[in-house]
């Protein structure tokens, strides 16, 4: 039987150039870091501390200048002010303006803490992804010498590093003291990425681009890396604090940044010493100061982290 | 739970258990750890007088010999006496000698000891003992740190600390046993108040002898004072009970004294405001300022014999140039620095030698001196600058050069190096940047002329204005500005190589004036010594080169 | 794995021997003397001195003589102390510290994990927000500010605490309780994302789907791999307690190993900056050594053995 289906012109349609379209997707493909952002934003908490954390860096850079008051300057008429309409923090032990002294060391507390979290960050991960994705061998050796400079004791570490570097009459500077916290700090940050790496290299899409040929540095890259942002973030934003924290400890042995250079650390150390006679501002508003760029820090790296975790889209 | 993880959790808490085992059983939380004392600091039952007080760090060793400053002295001065003591009035007083003779020429002196005196362990305390003391603290073998209190004085003291002599050329004589014979190098008009510093100390002949480590434990412990050891925790507490053996036991009010040993001034007071110190010091700066300015009666300011300067490094340009120096230090508002910075009753230096030594009338030394640096902005800015001139510097020069003052750690000496800062750049118009070192560091740097300015302080030895002056002869040990001036020295000597006090004395002062007019250094201020005491306790008192003295001291609760 | 464990003993003493040179040739760099006074010191008393601690020979010759001491297990005698040796020293300052540190673990991995995995599950909701408004104080004031202020309102109104000072448990409350606030914030956290991170899992979906009860999800999945990062950070955080207590121990005056060993370096005292560290560090490795241990255990896709590879 032979029933052939017949087919002619009025069989079909012509295609109108609208129903090309229809195929296409109609929302704007969002590309990975817009849509990080767009979920960032989404979080209310992140974005409080994203907002507090330009609003200090901001103050850090314009808040020296607010008022008529230099740092350094010194008004022995007028010591342990508690705050006033002249001086809005008040005075410290030496007379000197703390609202202007607080923007200040902000200021040295943000750099000192970012620039230490980042070289912490580049080190760590670098160091401890090549670590976990190297042969056995390699990723011992690698974790021995990690080993052998964290138990280096850090003090002798600042301590040798401020003398070296006073020879050219700077004290412990704020270079000293970065170098000085990265120097071993790195440490933890690279055994954290080396114990992630090691267990998502034994996961089953690592295996998957192996054996469709992916060279090591290709997983580590592709695959890894954006798998362990996730912690890595949260540690950096826990770096941060912890080299801000780091300054204040050496601020309060005596070894922090040079005076009359404030940092929030030297601050607090200051605020400390008239505790006793019920002087608390003193130590309040760095304390708080510190505080608020910790908890900014630590929302948002939260924020960030679940932006960033492919697995928590919805 | 899955079996591993239980065994993860089993090694933590192994862990966990193996350092707290190290104590102390964890169940038995009520048991004070084996290296603790079991009683609370909590205050004494009636009956007992303990008065309690806060050393503020370990001593290094409790052997008079071996002790280096007032974390040993403290308990020293109430464990141990020497031949003479210092009375309340702060005069030398007779201590474990009841008599002494002098010769004609003011070089032997011949001690005879009250009868009856015992050690803590009821021996008799014997010339030998003081003669062994003696000669034992000066042994080279021994490196005592301040064997040059007795080898500077005596005669053959420094052959043999230096290994060139003998102990027998050592002129320390043990006569019989209630007679001890010193011969001097030269005329020491305060030799007998020497013998009351702690170094001069007896040490008990056969318990040394029989027992090296005896002054390493409470248990073999052995002193001649009011009090002896009955405890020591290291870095925790140090008990001295009443010796009922000494001479004088019956003015000695207390049954005991009980110190601490914490470090941190705040968390010390805190403590004593808690009522679980009856005696201080020291206290935080902001509590003697606050304490002063309420006139609280339990502050006592006491009297200190010491200066706080900064060494000007006479061999750096321009600090070369006397009158650079004095610009500096003409330029310094001191009694700002006093009254607003350090704030515990300190006096603006009137030159090196502090208040309260007397002259050869018995009066106030600087009475005669007078205040030789002034407070003298526009002197001190046409001084300055001529001699920068002089040098064919500039400011901009100088300050090009980045100067630095170095301080050793500590609160106090960040306060006042940055208000020096201040005033230096608002007065002169001249940088000066700032640098802390641990104090090994800043004395080896000092040593070494590794420093362009550099904070000091000297608490006097001895209640004679030569503890100070002898500070900046070319040879002294002391001398980190390295000034040297041959007419200074000369003046020194002279000083020193009589008995007469009016030539000693004329020396003297004319020597201070030299070094004021050439400044080589930077008088700051006085120091005083604040403490706390509470209203119920009395019969304190503070000689001048001391810590306050316990011994007569009384709880009337 | 016998194999692994000596291979990992052999390593543990490189790197002991490596700490060891390190520390001694940086130590000796390191400007200042333990025996500079401000006083006079003669000549003949400062050689004596140095005699007697070795330091006037060689500095390669102090290190071989150094060594084969540490080899005798023997630290020699402190340069500020002519009453206690750095081994009595030691013997005498790591009970100390030890008990401070353990007290401040414990509190920190009964609580710390508890409250992150407690956040994690109720994910902005009450109890997210109570445990990170802790852990967030817990790390944003720093441990000195609260020693003081755990002096200043706890210790001064409540009796039966004291001040400082150390005797009984009672002297302990204050300084572990300081001391454990850091690392409990940092596991809180850990744990918080790391259980995030966990409870989105496949698996998880999968056991909830087969109908396992909740609770056994959380315990025996979500939990179990969950704790892997919060186990990572153990042994460091653990050499953090012993060593990072110096600044609790000064605010408190606890004589621990932390204060000898900022006194120590102030001091210039070699040898027990020697020893202490050497200490810490022999702590250290064995720490690692342990979490290394511990992650096999935990996490069996990690494979420690030679034949894994």
């Amino acid at each position: 039987m032979e029933n052939k289906i017949k087919l002619n012109p009025s069989m079909f349609e012509k295609a109108t150039l609208e129903d090309r379209n229809a195929e296409k997707i109609k929302r704007p493909s969002i590309k990975y870091w817009p849509d990080v952002w767009r979920r960032l934003k989404q979080n209310k908490l992140a974005m409080v501390g994203l907002t507090l954390i330009v609003i200090m860096s901001v103050m850090s850079i314009v808040g020296t200048h607010i008022n008529e008051f230099d740092y350094k300057e010194q008004n022995y008429g007028l010591i342990n002010q508690p705050p006033d309409s002249v001086h809005w923090f008040g005075t410290d032990e030496l007379g000197r303006d703390l609202f202007t002294r607080v923007w200040l060391g902000t200021r040295y507390s943000l750099i000192i803490g970012v620039l230490a979290a980042a070289i912490d960050f580049v080190i760590g991960v670098v160091y401890g992804g090549l670590s976990g994705m190297a042969s056995r061998r390699v990723d011992s050796i690698m974790m021995r010498i990690a080993e052998v400079i964290y138990s280096i004791p850090y003090l002798l570490i600042v301590i040798l590093l401020s003398v070296v570097f006073s020879q050219q009459g700077s004290g412990t500077s704020m270079f000293v003291l970065i170098l000085a916290m990265t120097l071993t700090d790195w440490v933890p940050m690279a055994i954290l990425v080396r114990g992630q790496v090691l267990q998502l290299k034994e996961s089953e899409y690592s295996l998957a681009s192996e054996s469709l040929g992916g060279t090591r540095g290709w997983i580590l890259k592709k695959h890894i890396i954006p798998n362990t942002l996730g912690p890595i973030l949260v540690n950096v934003t826990l770096t941060i604090p912890r080299a801000i924290f780091a300054e204040a400890t050496l601020g309060f042995l005596g070894l922090g940044l040079q005076p009359p250079s404030p940092s929030l650390g030297n601050l607090s150390n200051d605020g400390l010493a008239v505790m006793p006679v019920g002087i608390f501002y003193q130590i309040f508003i760095p304390a708080l100061f510190i505080s608020l760029i910790m908890f900014s820090f630590n929302v948002l790296g939260d924020g960030l982290r679940d932006a960033l975790d492919p697995r928590l889209r919805k | 739970m899955s079996k591993k993880f239980f065994v993860l959790m089993s090694i933590l808490l192994v862990a966990a258990m193996v350092f707290t085992g190290c104590s102390k059983p964890a169940d038995a939380p009520e048991v004070a750890t084996p290296d603790a004392p079991t009683d609370e600091p909590a205050p004494e039952p009636t009956g007992e007088k303990i008065l309690r007080a806060n050393n503020a760090s370990e001593p290094g060793s409790l052997d008079p010999a071996l002790a280096q400053g007032t974390h040993e002295s403290w308990v020293l001065d109430h464990s141990f006496e020497g031949l003479m003591k210092l009375d309340q009035e702060g005069h030398v007083a007779s201590g474990m000698a009841e008599d002494y003779k002098i010769s004609d020429d003011f070089l032997t002196y011949t001690f005879t000891l009250r009868d009856g005196i015992k050690w803590s362990n009821g021996d008799p305390v014997t010339a030998e003992d003081f003669e062994f003391a003696w000669k034992r603290a000066i042994d080279p073998e021994l490196a005592a740190d301040y064997a040059f209190q007795i080898a500077d004085y005596v005669k053959g003291g420094n052959a043999y600390l230096s290994g060139e002599g003998s102990l027998d050329d050592v002129a320390i004589k043990a006569l019989d046993d209630k007679t001890l014979e010193v011969t001097l190098e030269a005329p020491t008009a305060y030799f007998l108040e020497l013998t009351a510093f702690y170094t001069y100390y007896p040490v008990n002949k056969n318990v040394v002898e029989a027992n090296p480590d005896w002054a390493k434990s409470a248990d073999t412990h052995v002193s001649n004072g009011p009090f002896y050891l009955t405890e020591w925790e290291h870095d925790a507490s140090l008990k001295m009970r009443k010796n009922d053996n000494y001479y004088d036991a019956d003015k000695v009010h207390l049954d005991g004294i009980d110190l601490t040993i914490i470090d941190d001034e705040n968390t010390t007071w805190q403590a004593y405001e808690g009522g679980e110190y009856d005696l201080l010091l020291p206290i935080p700066q902001a509590v003697v300022a606050k304490m002063k300015d309420e006139g609280n009666p339990e502050l006592v300011l006491g009297g200190e014999v010491g200066t706080y300067y900064f060494n000007l490094n006479n061999d750096v340009k321009p600090f070369n140039n006397a009158k650079v120096r004095k610009g500096l230090s003409y330029a310094l508002d001191k009694a700002t620095i006093t009254d607003k910075i350090a704030q515990g009753g300190q006096m603006p230096a009137e030159g090196v030698v502090p208040f309260g030594m007397f002259d050869e009338d018995g009066k106030e030394y600087r009475d005669k001196v007078g205040n030789l640096i002034p407070y003298d902005l526009d002197l001190a800015k046409n001084l300055f600058e001529e001699g920068l001139a002089e040098e064919g510097m500039t400011i901009d020069d100088f300050n090009s050069k980045g100067f630095v003052l170095l301080y050793n750690t500590q609160e106090s000496h960040k306060k006042i190096a940055q208000a020096a800062q201040e005033m230096w750049r608002t007065n002169l118009g001249i940088e000066i940047g700032l640098e802390n070192v641990d104090f090994q560091v800043k004395l080896d740097r000092e040593k070494a002329g590794d420093y362009d300015i550099s904070r000091a302080g000297w608490i006097g030895d001895y209640m004679d204005p030569m503890t100070f002056i002898d500070l900046w002869y070319s040879k002294s040990s002391f001398n980190d500005a390295n000034y040297n001036n041959p007419k200074y020295d000369e003046l020194v000597l002279k000083a020193k190589s009589t008995a007469d006090q009016k030539v000693r004395f004329e020396a003297m002062r004319e020597a201070e004036n030299i070094l004021m007019d050439e400044m080589p250094i930077v008088p700051v201020y006085f120091y005083t010594q604040p403490y706390a005491q509470k209203p119920y306790v009395t019969g304190v008192y503070k000689p001048l080169v001391n810590y306050p003295r316990l011994t007569y001291a009384d709880i009337n609760k | 794995m016998k194999k692994y464990l000596l291979k990992r003993l052999a390593m543990s003493i490189i790197t002991i021997w490596a700490v060891i040179t390190i520390t001694f040739f940086l130590m000796h760099a390191v400007p200042g003397n333990p025996f500079a006074k401000e006083g006079k010191m003669p000549k003949v008393v400062y050689d004596n001195l140095q005699k007697k601690y070795g330091l006037d020979k060689p500095l390669r010759e102090q290190y071989v003589i150094y060594l084969k001491n540490v080899l005798k297990g023997d630290f020699g005698d402190s340069m500020k102390s002519r009453v206690e040796t750095v081994n009595d020293m030691i013997e005498r300052g790591f009970p100390v510290s030890a008990r401070i540190g353990a007290q401040a673990l414990l509190i920190a991995i009964v609580f710390g994990p508890a409250l992150g995995a407690l956040a994690a599950l109720y994910q902005n909701k009450f109890p997210d927000y109570f445990s990170m408004v802790l852990a967030i104080l817990g790390i944003s004031v720093p441990s000195f500010i609260m020693g003081t202020i755990f002096i200043q309102f706890i210790a001064k109104n409540v009796s039966w605490i004291p001040i400082g000072g150390w005797g009984t448990w009672r002297h302990t409350l204050l300084p572990s309780l300081a001391l454990a606030m850091m690392p409990l914030a940092h596991m809180a956290r850990l744990m918080r994302s790391s259980m995030l991170e966990v409870l989105g899992q496949d698996y998880i979906k999968t056991a909830q789907s087969k109908g396992i009860t909740k609770s056994a999800v959380i315990l025996k999945h979500a939990v179990r791999n969950a704790i892997l990062p919060v186990v990572s950070i153990l042994g460091t955080t653990i050499s953090n307690l012993l060593v990072g207590s110096f600044v609790i121990e000064k605010i408190f005056g606890i004589p621990g190993l932390g204060s000898f060993f900022t006194k120590s370096i102030s001091n210039r005292d070699y040898t027990l900056i020697m020893g202490t560290t050497i200490f810490y560090a022999i702590i250290l490795v064995a720490l690692l050594f342990t979490v290394d241990l511990a992650y096999m255990f935990i996490d069996p896709r990690i494979k420690l053995t030679q034949e894994g590879r």
